[in-house]
């Protein structure tokens, strides 16, 4: 009875691994090629998009897109990890200098919750705000209640964007009050902003949705069109990043990328497309 | 009967690999971390990496004291919850509970050690943080971390200690009793000091759970930098703040990140070391009894 049962474990083992490599034949195809791209997390949804979009096209290759944020995206490319990086910041002077591809340009909107009474601040404001100077909203216009700033950690490109365009301007930059809470994606800011209407945050254009307000600058509203004509002051770079000069079908991409057809998509992913 | 000699000996030696295995495993973390580590330390300086008061990566602050303040405040508030009540429910389950009862309630509470830390934190964030913003502050808050936390290391408190008031010996008991004692003062007296060293060690085992805790936290403690000062300020302590920034921390930064992970490492040990030295010395004063 021994044996009776030992042969029943080592046919369920068999045909567990028949399952196992039937499912890796069903999803092995044709691939002509592949292309990795990872990076910064306010690319990965267009990137995922354009990648979708590129492979209905192009069958025969395969696009493999990933996070990571703008860091990784510069390091992985520069080793030789990844085809492509995607960065949504400007490159630093002690960073590897890689060919930058614009891809689209992105706002960064001041999100408020659709029931705080300000709608609009000075960049002057904003920076107090952010900088635990003016910590009340009866400061800037609003009801007597102590203003809670939510921001991403460090390290993230879109905080790293919004120190350089708003805290770091003008001289000199002003830090980022320590009492601000922190969270680590855009989504994380929204939800909170959303639900506390004393909260100010900053996210992405391509986050926002009608749960938070996104507050006028100096005047200007927070649109795309603002954005693109350059009168929204807080505008980055968003970048396709490779080690050399994109040659084959990489190149065959990102020309898709920056196409009319690509760039509708970065439109409607709620980023500035630069067509 | 070779052949069987031949099993015996190999299915022991593969054995011994795969304990040493587990060894060695442990060990390449310790080691590997701590290389990871050692530029952060090094550029920054032990004691300014301890004690600064200033964590900002980005431009070169790397004070860690915050955290370490927040770690030891969250978990210093969850134990003084979670003692009184799984020390309440270990003597119910253990003592007073009729069998039924305690047939569904234990279960239970061992179903609640296997919740993924990330619902706890979840259910945290939509159902406690409302409740404590009404309080007051935004919300996100050592308040909040120490509910969460409390909720998570009741089940350890809970079943170390009932075990260790069922190990109690039943002449104990029956002594006490037939010296006149009620049933409080038998409990009270007699049964909770002899199970001291277990419930001991459940108490530091779940301060162990509570500083090592990392998703749960991350989501409801709000993670500002500046040190607490209510509890309805939001905290940082150590484990999620790795959590937090592990992602896009490169170069000096994701070092000083594994060199929290270190100092974490370093805490986990003293804890647990702890743990075993009451468990060790209640063993032993119950042998001599």
């Amino acid at each position: 009875m021994c044996a009776e049962a030992a042969t029943r474990r080592v046919i369920a083992v068999v045909s567990v691994l028949l399952t196992l490599s039937l499912l890796a034949v069903g999803c092995g195809r044709e691939v002509a090629g592949t292309i990795t791209e990872a990076g910064s997390t306010t690319v990965e949804p267009v990137a995922e998009r354009l990648a979708a979009e590129y492979v209905e096209k192009h069958p025969d290759i395969q696009v493999i897109t990933g996070g990571g944020g703008t860091a990784v995206g510069i390091t992985s490319v520069n080793n030789g990890l990844v085809d492509i990086g995607a960065a949504s910041r400007e490159l630093k002077a002690d960073e590897p200098q890689l060919v930058k591809h614009l891809l689209a340009k992105d706002g960064i909107a001041i999100v408020t919750s659709p029931h705080n009474p300000v709608s609009g601040l000075t960049k002057d404001k904003i920076r107090e705000i952010f900088g635990g100077i003016v910590t009340n909203w009866k400061d800037v216009g609003g009801s007597d209640h102590a203003i809670t700033v939510v921001v991403r950690e460090e390290g993230s490109g879109t905080r790293t964007a919004f120190e350089e365009m708003v805290m770091a301007k003008p001289e000199p930059a002003i830090p980022v009050t320590n009492r601000a809470l922190q969270q680590n994606t855009n989504v994380g800011i929204r939800t909170y902003v959303a639900g506390n209407r004393y909260a100010i945050g900053f996210i992405s254009f391509g986050y926002v949705t009608a749960s938070v307000k996104a507050l006028a600058i100096d005047g200007v509203e927070a649109t795309k069109e603002n954005a693109k004509n350059g009168t929204y002051p807080i505008v980055r770079p968003l970048y396709f990043l490779t080690k050399e000069a994109a040659t084959g079908f990489v190149k065959q991409f990102i020309e898709f990328c920056l196409s009319a057809e690509g760039q509708a998509i970065v439109a409607e992913e709620g980023y500035i497309s630069i067509a | 009967m070779k052949t069987r000699h031949l099993i015996d000996r190999t299915s022991r030696n593969l054995i011994f690999v795969l304990a040493l295995a587990s060894f060695a495993v442990l060990v390449a973390i310790a080691v590997f971390t701590l290389k990871e580590a050692l530029p952060a330390l090094q550029q920054v300086g032990l004691l300014d990496f301890l004690f600064g008061t200033e964590w900002r990566p980005t431009s070169g602050q790397f004070g860690i004291l915050p955290m370490i303040l927040g770690t030891v405040m969250v978990a210093i508030g969850a134990v003084i919850f979670a003692v009184p009540l799984g020390v309440g429910c270990a003597i119910l389950l253990a003592e007073v509970a009729p069998p039924r009862i305690r047939q569904f309630l234990r279960p239970a509470v061992e179903l609640l050690v296997g919740i993924p830390s990330v619902v706890y934190g979840l259910v945290g964030l939509v159902l406690v943080v409302p409740l404590i913003r009404e309080i007051g502050g935004p919300g996100l808050s050592l308040a909040a971390g120490v509910v969460v936390l409390t909720a998570m290391i009741l089940p350890t408190i809970i079943s170390i200690s009932e075990d260790s008031i069922r190990a109690v010996p039943r002449k104990y008991k029956e002594g006490a009793l037939a010296l006149g004692a009620t049933e409080w003062q038998m409990m009270w007296r007699v049964v909770l000091p002899a199970a001291r060293p277990g419930i001991g060690a459940s108490i530091v085992l779940g301060i162990g759970r509570a500083v090592g805790e990392a998703m749960a936290l991350v989501m409801v403690v709000g993670m500002a930098t500046a040190i607490p000062i209510s509890p309805l300020d939001p905290a940082r302590p150590l484990a999620p703040s790795i959590a937090l920034e592990t992602n896009y921390a490169t170069g000096l930064h994701r070092s000083a990140l594994f060199a929290i992970a270190v100092v974490l490492f370093v805490l986990i040990i003293i804890i647990n070391s702890l743990a075993m030295m009451i468990m060790r010395r209640g063993a032993r004063a119950h042998g001599v009894r």
